[in-house]
C-alpha cells in the first residue's frame, strides 16, 4: 500500500474518531477538545489534496476562532457540564438510526462513484501550475466582476452582520437606572 | 493515489457524525459543535470535487471559503443567542428552551 | 561539490543529497534533520535571551544582573535555571483538567517553533518558502490562544481562569489590528511569501509604510504579552495568569514559548518591513549578500527590534484593560484600516514610477499618522475635561461597572479579581 494511502487513512481515521467522541463525549469541555482535533484533522486533509491554503484558513478559523468561542460558550454556561444526566435526548437511538441510515445511503453511492462518473475520481490531474497559483486565481476570482465579487461583497456584509448581531443578542440587559450615566 | 470516492466516505461519516450530534445532543453547544463538524464535511467535498475535477477553477476553493464565512457568522450568532438564552433560562437544554409552546 | 564548496555556500543539505544519492529516504531524513536543527537552534537561543533581557534590563535599571554563574558576566546564569527548572517534580494540582492541564505546555512551544517554517535566515537558508508565508504564521499563532485557555481551563483556578480570559480578550483583539497592517506589505509586495517580501524591498517598507510597521510592532508587543500588554501575567493583580499553577518545567514551557514567540516577531518585523536578510545599503554599493553575510544582517536587524522589545519592557507601566482594549478597538483598528484602504488605492494609482509610488505613500502615511495622533490627543484632553469634571462634582451613581461581568464564570461578583477599579466614591 503506498505512503500516502497508509497517511491518508491515519488522518481520516483521527478526524473521524475525534468526531465520533465530539458527539459522544459527556464532559463539553473535552468534546470541544476532540472539536479541535477533529478539525485538525481535517486540515490534514487539505494538505493531502495539495490545498494548504486552505488548510491554513481552517486552522485560522475554525481552530482559532470558531473553537475558541465553543470554549468560552462552555465555560460562561459551565454549570451544566457537572451534571450527571445523559447527554442524549429522549430521540437519541431515532437519531443514530436516521445517521446511519443516511450514511448508508451515501457510502452505496459512493462505491459506485466509478461505475456511475467514470473518468473521474481515479487519479487527481496532474497540474502543478495550477496549485501553485491557486491563492493568486482565488483573489483575482473574489474580486472579477464576472466571477464571485457579489458574493464575497454578500459574504463581507453577513459578516458584519453577523459581528453587530451578536453583539447585540449576547449584550446584558442595562437598567434603566444604571445607563443614564 | 488515493481514489476520490475515500475522501467522499471520510466526508459522509463525518456528516453523519455531525447529523446525529444534532439530533440526539441536549446541549445546545453541543449541537452547535455537531454543525460545525457537518459543515466541515461539505467542505471536505467541495475541496475533493475541486482537487480531483478542476484544479485551475477556483469554483471550488472559493465556494469552500464561502462556507467558512456562513460557519463563522453562524457560530457567532448561535453562541451569542445560547449566552442570552443562558441569561434568561439558567439552561442550555434545547429540550427545556419550550415555552413558545404554551 | 565539494564539503568546502557545500560549507562557503551554506548549502549543506545539496552536499548530503550528493553524498547519498537518490534514494527514496533522503528526503525525509533531510527534513527531520532540518526540522531538528531549526527547533533545537530556537529552543537553545532562548538560553542567550533570557541572559540577554535580565542584562539589559538590569542595566536600564541601574543594577548588574546576574553576575556569579558563569564568570563575571553571569553568562551560565540561564543554563543553572533550566537546571532547577527540570529538577523541581512535576505537578498536576487536584482538581485540574488533566488532559488540557499537561496538553497546554506542550502545544504552547509547539506552535511557537512552528512558526520559524517559513523564515528565511538567509538566501536559500529557509524551512520551506511557502507562497502563503504570512498568512501561514497568523493562522499558527492563532492557535497559541487555544494553548492559554486550556491552560486557564485545566488549572482549576480562579485566577488562572481569569488570566486566560484577558489573555484570549487581547490575543483576539489585537489579531485584527495585526492582520490588517500585515495587509499592507502584502499589498506592496503582491505576494504572501516572506522570501517575495524581502526581494521586494528595494527600499525598506518601513520607510515607505511606516505606520504599518508601527501598528504592527504594537500588535506584536500585545500578540506576546509583553510590556505595557502583559497583563494576562500580571503579578500584582492575578498573581501569575494563566500560567499560576504550573511549576518546574511545565512552567518553564511556557516561558521558553514567549521567549521564542517573541524574538520570532522581532525577526518577522525585521523580514517584512526591513528587508530581512537584505541589506539595502550594501547593495547600494554592490556588495552581494551572500549565505554568511546574510545570516548575520538578519540576526543583527533581528536582535537590534529585540532590544526595543525589552526597552519597551524596562521602561513602559502595565495598561489598565479597559485602555488596552479601548485603545485596540477604537484607534488602532479603525487606523489600519484607513490605512489599507489608502495603501490599496495609492497601490494601482502610482504604481508607474518607483520614486512618486514611494514618495507618495510616505507622504500619507505621514498625513494619516499626524491625523491621528492629533484625534487622539484630542479625544485625551476631552476624557481629562470629564475626569477633571467628574472629581468636582462627583456623580450619584456608579459608572463603568466591571468589564468582565459577562465573563464571570462563577456568577458570584466578586470584585478582587477583576481588572478594572471601580471609581472612587469621594
Amino acid at each position: 500500500m503506498p505512503v500516502m494511502q497508509i497517511i491518508f487513512i491515519i488522518v481520516s481515521a483521527v478526524t473521524l474518531v475525534s468526531a465520533i467522541m465530539v458527539v459522544t463525549d459527556r464532559n463539553l469541555f473535552h468534546a470541544a477538545l476532540w472539536m479541535m482535533l477533529s478539525f485538525l484533522g481535517v486540515a490534514g486533509l487539505y494538505i493531502l489534496l495539495e490545498n494548504g491554503f486552505m488548510a491554513a484558513t481552517q486552522l485560522l478559523v475554525y481552530i482559532g476562532a470558531i473553537s475558541i468561542l465553543v470554549i468560552f460558550a462552555i465555560m460562561m454556561t459551565r454549570r451544566l457540564m457537572s451534571t450527571t444526566e445523559s447527554p442524549y435526548n429522549s430521540q437519541w437511538p431515532w437519531g443514530g438510526l436516521a445517521a446511519l441510515l443516511l450514511l448508508g445511503l451515501l457510502a452505496s453511492v459512493i462505491t459506485q462513484f466509478d461505475s456511475l462518473v467514470p473518468g473521474v475520481g481515479r487519479t487527481a490531474p496532474e497540474t502543478e501550475s495550477a496549485i501553485q497559483s491557486m491563492v493568486t486565481d482565488l483573489g483575482v476570482a473574489f474580486t472579477a466582476s464576472d466571477q464571485y465579487v457579489l458574493v464575497f461583497e454578500l459574504a463581507s456584509v453577513l459578516l458584519l452582520v453577523a459581528l453587530v448581531g451578536s453583539i447585540i443578542v449576547a449584550r446584558p440587559d442595562i437598567d434603566p437606572e444604571e445607563d443614564n450615566s | 493515489m488515493i481514489p476520490l470516492s475515500w475522501y467522499l466516505i471520510v466526508a459522509a461519516a463525518l456528516f453523519c457524525i455531525g447529523m446525529y450530534g444534532i439530533l440526539a445532543r441536549r446541549n445546545a453547544v453541543a449541537m452547535l459543535m455537531a454543525v460545525e463538524l457537518t459543515l466541515n464535511a461539505v467542505n471536505i467535498n467541495l475541496i475533493a470535487f475541486w482537487r480531483y475535477t478542476d484544479p485551475s477553477s477556483s469554483a471550488g476553493v472559493a465556494w469552500a471559503i464561502f462556507v467558512f464565512t456562513v460557519a463563522a457568522a453562524e457560530a457567532a450568532v448561535g453562541l451569542a443567542l445560547i449566552i442570552s438564552i443562558y441569561r434568561q433560562r439558567e439552561s442550555v437544554i434545547a429540550e427545556e428552551l419550550d415555552i413558545l409552546k404554551y | 561539490m565539494s564539503l568546502l564548496e557545500a560549507l562557503r555556500t551554506l548549502n549543506l543539505f545539496d552536499y548530503l543529497r550528493e553524498l547519498w544519492g537518490p534514494e527514496p529516504w533522503v528526503e525525509p531524513v533531510l527534513d527531520i534533520i532540518s526540522i531538528m536543527s531549526l527547533s533545537t537552534f530556537c529552543l537553545l537561543i532562548v538560553l542567550f535571551l533570557i541572559w540577554l533581557e535580565r542584562k539589559v534590563i538590569a542595566r536600564m535599571q541601574d543594577r548588574i544582573g546576574p553576575n556569579r554563574v558563569g564568570g563575571k558576566y553571569g553568562a551560565a546564569q540561564t543554563l543553572a535555571d533550566v537546571a532547577k527548572l527540570l529538577t523541581k517534580e512535576m505537578v498536576t494540582p487536584s482538581g485540574a483538567d488533566w488532559a488540557a492541564y499537561n496538553l497546554a505546555p506542550f502545544l504552547i512551544v509547539m506552535t511557537a517553533l512552528l512558526m520559524w517554517a517559513v523564515m528565511p535566515f538567509a538566501p536559500q537558508f529557509i524551512g520551506v518558502d511557502l507562497n502563503i508565508g504570512i498568512f501561514y504564521v497568523l493562522s499558527i499563532s492563532s492557535v497559541s490562544v487555544v494553548c492559554i485557555l486550556l491552560a486557564g481551563w485545566g488549572s482549576n483556578n480562579k485566577y488562572a481562569l481569569l488570566g486566560a480570559f484577558r489573555a484570549v480578550a487581547q490575543l483576539v483583539s489585537y489579531e485584527v489590528p495585526m492582520v490588517i497592517s500585515l495587509i499592507i506589505p502584502i499589498i506592496l509586495a503582491r505576494s504572501m511569501s516572506l522570501v517575495s517580501i524581502s526581494e521586494a524591498q528595494w527600499i525598506p517598507f518601513a520607510a515607505v509604510v511606516p505606520l504599518s510597521a508601527i501598528v504592527f510592532f504594537i500588535s506584536a508587543l500585545a500578540e506576546t504579552g509583553r510590556t505595557p500588554f502583559d497583563l494576562l501575567e500580571a503579578e500584582s493583580e492575578i498573581v501569575a495568569g494563566f500560567h499560576v499553577e504550573y511549576g518546574g518545567m511545565k512552567f518553564g514551557m511556557f516561558f521558553l514559548a514567549e521567549f521564542v514567540s517573541t524574538l520570532f516577531m522581532s525577526s518577522l518585523v525585521a523580514t517584512i518591513y526591513f528587508g530581512g536578510y537584505r541589506s539595502i545599503m550594501l547593495e547600494w554599493f554592490g556588495v552581494a549578500t551572500g549565505p554568511y553575510l546574510g545570516l548575520l544582517i538578519f540576526f543583527i536587524k533581528t536582535f537590534l527590534v529585540y532590544f526595543v522589545f525589552i526597552w519597551i519592557r524596562a521602561t513602559w507601566p502595565r495598561l489598565r484593560i479597559d485602555q488596552m482594549l479601548n485603545f485596540n478597538w477604537k484607534f488602532l483598528v479603525p487606523l489600519s484600516l484607513v490605512m489599507v484602504l489608502v495603501a490599496a488605492l495609492l497601490d494601482r494609482a502610482v504604481s508607474h514610477n518607483q520614486w512618486l509610488w514611494w514618495a507618495a505613500h510616505l507622504g500619507t502615511n505621514i498625513v494619516i499618522g499626524a491625523g491621528a495622533l492629533a484625534f487622539a490627543r484630542r479625544r485625551a484632553n476631552r476624557d481629562n475635561l470629564l475626569e477633571d469634571n467628574e472629581k468636582q462634582a462627583p456623580p450619584a451613581t456608579a459608572s463603568a461597572g466591571p468589564l468582565m461581568e459577562g465573563a464571570d464564570p462563577h456568577g458570584d461578583h466578586d470584585d478582587h479579581g477583576h481588572a478594572v477599579p471601580a471609581p472612587a466614591h469621594d
